[in-house]
């Protein structure tokens, strides 16, 4: 059994993020990191390895030379090799651009699962997931707190409003996983030192079979300012007052406009 | 020759920050405060594979080099120095076995150490002697295929948690300490061995120092280290590189409350200003990260010394403890300087960092006996070039 984990490299957490001149984001400037939300699909990915279910694991990233940085870390936790999708017609995708090279590199690396984070922490789009399924036409396990494996078959068991749901399709499928898997490892320093010898791979476009043109089909909106909403004066303020007078302005202020 | 830290080293140093400050630091202040030895941070350096890095690879090791070993204890050592004594003892345990050991004491003993199962200990000081090593009166004698060892032993760092020790004791009571004493391996389950009592401390409060006691313990002759009246010269030998762990300890405790006071005076507003825009206070935050970068590259000079096996590491290794010790010392004070009335009260760390400080200018030979080290190898060298 066959796991790629997709992973992305982000901006740190709390980075101060600034834009270069064509509105992306400059990825240079600032500490970059793996994607916190991919470390639990990379727990949950080692964790299968460790009992066994899993026979390799294989990091997939698309990004920047530096995002070897990301794939060197994540084979420090463990995993067996590593693919970096670089090529310069990459620099700005979009998330459907973004699942057009996955899904074609998965097509590459035919895994039972590829597993992903539930989310980016820079763009925050959760997209890529569900059209690199569409895109490969295999199922999409999502949201998962944990996966299983069974016989030909995934499962996820995902949190629900009112318990949770065991999802189960037959492999290959994509799944995501949350911060329900559980803490990921730190890199041991045997691991960092193992990782240096583990195979990295770097694929250009035409690796995967595709060409720039392919990757224009989406529709992009430049979004050149945005404002948070002004602020309104509240209503009205209470201040200075002994705690049981308050209390009974607040409560009249509610029954006038009978909200108790 | 190279002053740059290599990218491996700069790896290892995220890799150990990220893991002290995450798991670690929000551990420092409830092991000072109830003075218990943090198994649990034992357990995860261990899996971290952070209390084999002296070791070799063929032991379970990582073989980092002297620098490497530095950067550990200092990351760890920012952080919590308590927890930084696991490896730097761990190290100190097992260098006289390193020295002085032979291939099959180092294959029976290194695997357990280097994997963190097992923790190690040096048992050298006594109640009358500590500085004066060569007072030491614990006895070995010789009985049939093992010795019998008696006495007690004071201020063992990790004494009652070790599983192994190596402790030194005299085999020819009539040709004294210098002369007459030899290193022994000693399980700490030995019949006879105890570690009664632990010391209640101002500082490393977490970090147990025991009193010994040897009541007849039995130990085979295989486990003697060297030649018999070899003792005291691995004891030197195993100080004049051990310390530079204390060296490394004390350079992270100022990196700590360096980091600890730039944080607070970045936040700290008064007379409607950041304490940090104060130029007074800008003045002792660039004295104290000055000093204690010098400590640094201090420390990891004579590293490079200690692998180069330098004729005169002894001179890099305690010039390196003594500036460490003292910059460590007058950094956190400078610290709860900064912090104020906060800094001396434990709901900062610096008051704690402060207190652990003072040890790094007191054990593995104090400041004073550093400065008697330095100057002998410069009156050596003065007299050699006399000669030339």
């Amino acid at each position: 059994m066959k796991i790629v984990v997709c992973i992305k490299q982000v901006p740190a957490t709390g980075a101060d993020k600034r834009y270069t001149d064509d509105l992306t984001l400059d990825r240079t400037s600032v500490d970059a990191i793996i994607n916190p939300l991919d470390e639990y699909a990379i727990e949950q990915a080692l964790r299968l390895a460790d009992a066994g279910i899993a026979d390799s694991v294989t990091y997939l990233s698309m990004g920047p030379d530096q995002a070897a940085e990301a794939l060197r870390r994540a084979l420090a936790m463990g995993g067996d090799d590593a693919v970096l999708i670089t090529d310069a017609a990459l620099a700005g995708a979009d998330e459907w651009a973004t699942a057009k090279v996955l899904a074609a590199a998965l097509d590459k690396l035919a895994p039972d699962v590829a597993l992903m984070g539930m989310a980016s922490d820079d763009a925050r789009g959760s997209l890529v997931p569900g059209a690199v399924a569409a895109m490969r036409n295999v199922p999409l396990l999502s949201y998962g707190s944990e996966l299983a494996i069974e016989g030909d078959a995934a499962r996820v068991r995902r949190l629900s409003a009112t318990g949770f749901d065991w999802i189960t399709a037959p492999l290959p499928v994509v799944a995501t996983v949350t911060d329900q898997v559980g803490e990921p490892r730190y890199a041991s320093l045997k691991g960092i030192m193992a990782a240096k010898r583990k195979p990295l791979e770097t694929w250009g476009l035409a690796d995967i079979g595709l060409s720039a043109d392919e990757l224009k089909g989406a529709a992009l909106t430049v979004v050149t300012d945005a404002r948070p909403p002004e602020e309104k004066a509240p209503t009205e303020r209470i201040e200075n007052l002994p705690a049981a007078e308050a209390a009974t302005k607040i409560a009249d202020w509610l029954a006038a406009r009978k909200l108790i | 020759m190279t002053y740059l830290p290599t990218a491996d080293h700069d790896e290892l140093r995220a890799a150990v920050r990220e893991l002290a400050e995450e798991r670690i630091a929000p551990r420092a202040a409830e092991i000072d405060e109830k003075a218990e030895f943090p198994w649990d941070l034992k357990e995860l350096l261990a899996k971290q594979d952070l209390l084999g890095t002296c070791f070799e690879e063929k032991h379970g090791g990582t073989n980092l080099d002297t620098i490497g070993q530095s950067i550990v204890a200092e990351e760890i050592a920012r952080a919590d120095a308590t927890t930084s004594l696991i490896p730097i003892v761990q190290k100190l345990g097992a260098l006289p076995i390193m020295l002085a050991g032979t291939d099959e004491q180092k294959d029976r003993y290194f695997p357990r150490l280097a994997s963190g199962e097992w923790l190690a200990a040096f048992g050298l000081t006594e109640a009358a002697a500590g500085s004066d090593v060569a007072s030491n009166r614990m006895r070995a004698t010789r009985d049939g295929d093992g010795y019998v060892l008696n006495g007690s032993k004071r201020f063992i760092t990790h004494g009652s948690v070790a599983n192994l020790l190596t402790v030194f004791a005299l085999t020819d009571p009539e040709a004294g300490g210098r002369k007459g004493m030899s290193a022994f391996i000693v399980e700490a389950d030995t019949p006879g061995f105890a570690a009664p009592r632990v010391e209640h401390k101002m500082g490393i409060r977490g970090s147990p120092t025991a009193e010994l006691t040897f009541d007849d313990v039995r130990v085979p002759v295989a486990n003697r280290l060297g030649e018999e009246g070899e003792g005291f010269k691995i004891a030197m030998a195993t100080l004049d590189r051990s310390r530079l762990g204390i060296a490394a300890q004390a350079v992270g405790i100022a990196q700590g409350a360096l980091d600890a006071a730039i944080g607070y005076a970045a936040d700290r507003q008064q007379f409607g200003q950041r304490v940090v825009d104060f130029e007074g206070i800008q003045f002792m935050l660039a004295d104290m990260a000055s000093q204690t970068e010098a400590a640094r590259q201090l420390t990891y000079a004579a590293a490079a010394r200690v692998d180069a096996q330098a004729s005169d590491l002894r001179y890099w290794t305690s010039s390196a403890k003594l500036v460490a010790g003292d910059t460590a010392m007058r950094v956190t004070t400078d610290a709860v300087q900064v912090l104020g009335g906060y800094g001396y009260i434990s709901e900062y760390p610096v008051e704690r960092m402060m207190r652990d400080a003072k040890i790094t200018q007191l054990y593995e030979g104090t400041q004073q006996i550093q400065r008697l080290i330095v100057a002998r190898q410069l009156l050596q060298r003065a007299g050699a070039a006399k000669r030339g």
